[in-house]
């Protein structure tokens, strides 16, 4: 059976054929739809787990068990699993291990472009690379075939154009091996898994000697082909790259790498002595470039292919062009059109967003704030203007100490959300209690992974398979860490979030505010939606209620009379009701909601 | 018949894009092509642009269309109709739907939503094949305003067909959007698909 499916989805379908038993992940654009697949498929148990590294080691658990095992997660998440990713090599496994590298070149939501490519050189294991959603399911099932013939982790290094991209793929059943098809007796072998100096030291040249295996394997594996074309050119290229150079070049020699590490050094040298100019197009890093070179062989790369961003038919089209590589006829034009200046459409906290109450009252305490990765870090679009670092999950609390210790003369105000806290805030924050010093950090707890699409995380009560589950509660965790300053306001209590922080601003010791809602596009936060209304005759066009930044308040066509600017407009069609621009308009110009019984 | 299509369809987070791309990537797969689309929906939940691509082809590789090789340009909003405009082949089919959606730069900052007159304009210089379509309005005379994807999809398969690009039978492209509402909204969607392509064809 032909199905049309994702990249992500081909990846848990991939899963599934190849009998995975558990799957751990921390939810990240674009891998995050790999395991909300696979959670539905029979009989496997699938978790969010509160970071990524807690996720590798629990897939690595699960396959020192005995058991097939995925964890999956956004390039920046492996620089959190590093750690269990290194030791795993070390190790090596009982039952198939893959951990899910998306890349994400471009930046379409991430931090940085890293390629994870590197990840798999570094760690001695190999990493492996589809063009497409059908590649994209079998290279996961060949992925756990290689794992367990090598004793090794697998890195399936995928790209946000191949996880979200749709195309066929042929469905095939499930085939669960009889060596994993249940739990075993977990291993006692501590020469091989318990990695005091003495063990690993005999475990470093194992794994040097399977990569050399591994290396000759590459020389054979079904999706290391050349496909063969004019002498001319010969082009090496993987994952979706092969896609634009088959577009690009269709007459071209090209060598199609599925597996990126290690390369098959026969197969290069074979194909470079066939072509007489040798090209290699592949996103971000020099990767297999540089590898190629080191080899003797001459290769160009990014000396013609840009090094940064993603590629598509048009990039590498141009690039070409500009190096001699096509002739001109084959250059596309563009439309002679001039569209004007256009008004920018940045990404905004939603309307309703419980958010926005807190960054409006911290713009205008004019305080320093040390940002982390999630929605909130939308707090950076003017007129909100309310972030001034961000760099990575967990990084709001730490910084915030670091520039307090470095006598930073204004008073650091740390905001995460709580799926954010869990995954890696809880250490930070302890360091503020211990080392003391008097960061504010605001836990935004809207009761859910917010920015990925509405995940479970430890504070819903549910977990991805939808069981309900203790619901941990971060107010006594807090305490538990011996907070003293620590307080739980609604979010949309502007008056009260203003107040708390300005008493917690002026304390000499660490404290935490939580402000509390669930986030409006939740069921339960839908459900109390109710469009506000601007009373105009009050309004004088004071321009308060945009500082917001919501995108349900508008610019009415009615001016003020005397002092000629426009009269705020609220877009029924937008609205939620969270009153937050009613409790900031100080002319009781917008109409707060009836109260409720 | 054409042996190649490529798509762009360019909107704002929430106006069903991935619903129209879902169903016109399936259309050409029940047609017998090849069929691949990409989506770019990083961050739309959050209002933002979002851009969607969907390829028919006998042999597809790219799952991007490159800038200048767009064939059918479906924009369900008008600043998002001009951003994406440069990315189409001279001479394109375009589906407009007249909808504004002001961005907070507009509605709280100091820039400025163009005219319609301009959108005209723009668009005349790049393609004389365009349609536009009030799908909002459309779509709430019908008594759901959430149709107004469904309408557009209604509206791109009838100018298809009156240039000549493709020759699909309105029941396929039915069957496959049944498919993908709840089925309380089976009967809108399709009298929403047939007022989409009642504002492009004359009436038989």
């Amino acid at each position: 059976m032909i199905k049309l499916l994702s990249g992500d989805e081909a990846v848990a379908r991939g899963a599934w054929e190849a009998g995975v038993a558990v799957a751990s992940a921390y939810p990240g654009t674009p891998s995050t739809e790999i395991l909300e697949s696979f959670a539905h498929f029979p009989g496997v148990y699938a978790e969010w787990a509160p970071n990524e590294k807690v996720a590798v080691d629990v897939a690595i658990g699960a396959a020192y068990a005995g058991r097939r095992a995925l964890a999956t997660m956004k390039h920046v998440g492996l620089n959190v699993a590093a750690d269990a990713l290194m030791y795993a090599s070390m190790t090596g496994i009982e039952a198939g291990l893959v951990i899910v590298s998306a890349d994400d070149p471009a930046m379409h939501s991430s931090q940085n472009e890293q390629d994870n490519r590197t990840f798999a050189k570094f760690a001695r294991v190999p990493c492996l690379e589809p063009s497409d959603s059908q590649e994209a399911k079998d290279l996961t099932i060949a992925a756990f075939g290689l794992s367990e013939r090598f004793d090794t982790p697998v890195l399936l290094r995928l790209t946000t154009r191949i996880c979200h991209s749709t195309s066929a793929v042929e469905l095939g059943e499930q085939i669960v091996p009889d060596a994993t098809a249940t739990a075993k007796k977990f291993p006692r072998n501590p020469a091989k898994y318990v990695m005091v100096p003495g063990n690993a030291v005999k475990r470093h040249p194992v794994i040097e000697q399977r990569m050399r295996d591994v290396a000759e394997l590459a020389e054979s594996f079904p999706y290391n082909r050349i496909e063969p074309g004019e002498r001319s050119l010969g082009i090496i290229t993987a994952g979706v790259a092969y896609q634009y150079a088959k577009e690009v070049f269709p007459q071209a020699s090209i060598l199609r790498l599925g597996m990126t590490w290690p390369l098959p050094e026969r197969m290069l040298r074979e194909f470079a002595a066939g072509v007489e100019r040798l090209i290699v197009i592949e996103e971000l890093d020099p990767f297999i470039e540089e590898a190629v070179r080191l080899l003797g062989i001459p290769a160009e790369g990014k000396s013609i292919f840009p090094l940064t961003g993603e590629f598509d038919p048009r990039v590498v089209r141009e690039s070409a062009l500009r190096a001699g590589l096509l002739p001109d006829s084959t250059r596309v034009p563009l439309p002679e059109v001039n569209v004007g200046p256009l008004p920018a459409r940045p990404p905004v906290l939603c309307p309703g967003c419980p958010h926005r109450g807190t960054f409006y009252v911290l713009n205008k305490l004019k305080v320093p704030v040390n940002g982390d990765i999630g929605c909130y870090t939308l707090g950076l679009i003017p007129p909100l203007s309310a972030i001034h670092s961000c760099g990575c999950m967990g990084a709001s609390i730490g910084v915030a100490h670091g520039a307090a210790k470095a006598g930073s003369p204004e008073r650091h105000v740390a905001v995460l959300g709580d799926s954010t806290f869990f995954h890696s805030g809880i250490p930070a924050l302890i360091n503020t209690v211990y080392n003391q010093s008097p960061v504010v950090t605001v836990i935004m707890d809207n009761r859910v992974t917010g920015m990925t699409g509405h995940q479970d995380n430890p504070s819903t009560g549910r977990t991805l398979q939808g069981q309900q589950t203790t619901m941990i509660e971060i107010e006594p965790l807090v305490r538990a860490l011996g907070i003293k300053h620590v307080k739980t306001v609604p979010a949309f209590e502007v008056d009260q979030v203003e107040k708390t922080l300005k008493e917690y601003l002026k304390l000499d010791e660490p404290s935490v505010l939580i402000t509390r809602e669930p986030c409006a596009l939740l069921p339960e936060g839908r459900k109390r939606w109710l469009p506000l209304a601007v009373i105009a005759a009050r309004c004088n066009g004071c321009t308060l209620c945009f500082r917001v930044g919501c995108p349900a308040i508008l610019k009415s066509a009615e001016f003020d009379e005397r002092t000629q600017r426009p009269k705020a407009l609220i877009d029924a069609a937008l609205c939620t009701g969270c009153e937050v621009c009613a409790q900031i308009c100080p002319r009781e110009a917008i109409e707060f909601r009836p109260a409720e019984n | 018949m054409r042996d190649s299509i490529n798509f762009l369809l360019a909107g704002v987070g929430g106006q069903g894009t991935i619903l129209a791309s879902d169903v016109l990537v399936n259309v050409g797969l029940a047609l017998g092509f090849q069929a691949k689309q990409a989506e770019v929906h990083g961050m739309s939940q959050r209002g933002g642009s979002v851009t969607s691509h969907v390829r028919w082809g006998n042999l597809v590789y790219s799952p991007l269309v490159g800038a200048g090789e767009v064939d059918v340009f479906l924009a369900f909003e008008k600043v998002e109709a001009l951003r994406s405009l440069q990315q189409l082949r001279a001479g394109a089919l375009a589906v407009i739907n007249l909808e504004a959606i002001q961005p907070v730069t507009v509605t709280s900052g100091g820039q400025l939503y163009p005219s319609d007159e301009w959108l005209h304009a723009a668009v005349e210089q790049v393609t004389e094949r365009a349609a536009y379509v009030d799908g909002a309005a459309i779509a709430e005379s019908l008594g759901n305003a959430r149709a107004a994807n469904v309408v557009l999809l209604g509206a791109l398969s009838a100018l298809m067909e009156r240039e000549g690009l493709v020759d699909a039978h309105p029941a396929t492209w039915l069957a496959i959007i049944s498919e993908r509402v709840p089925a309380k909204y089976v009967q809108v969607n399709r009298q929403a698909f047939e007022a989409g392509r009642r504002s492009v064809l004359p009436v038989a």
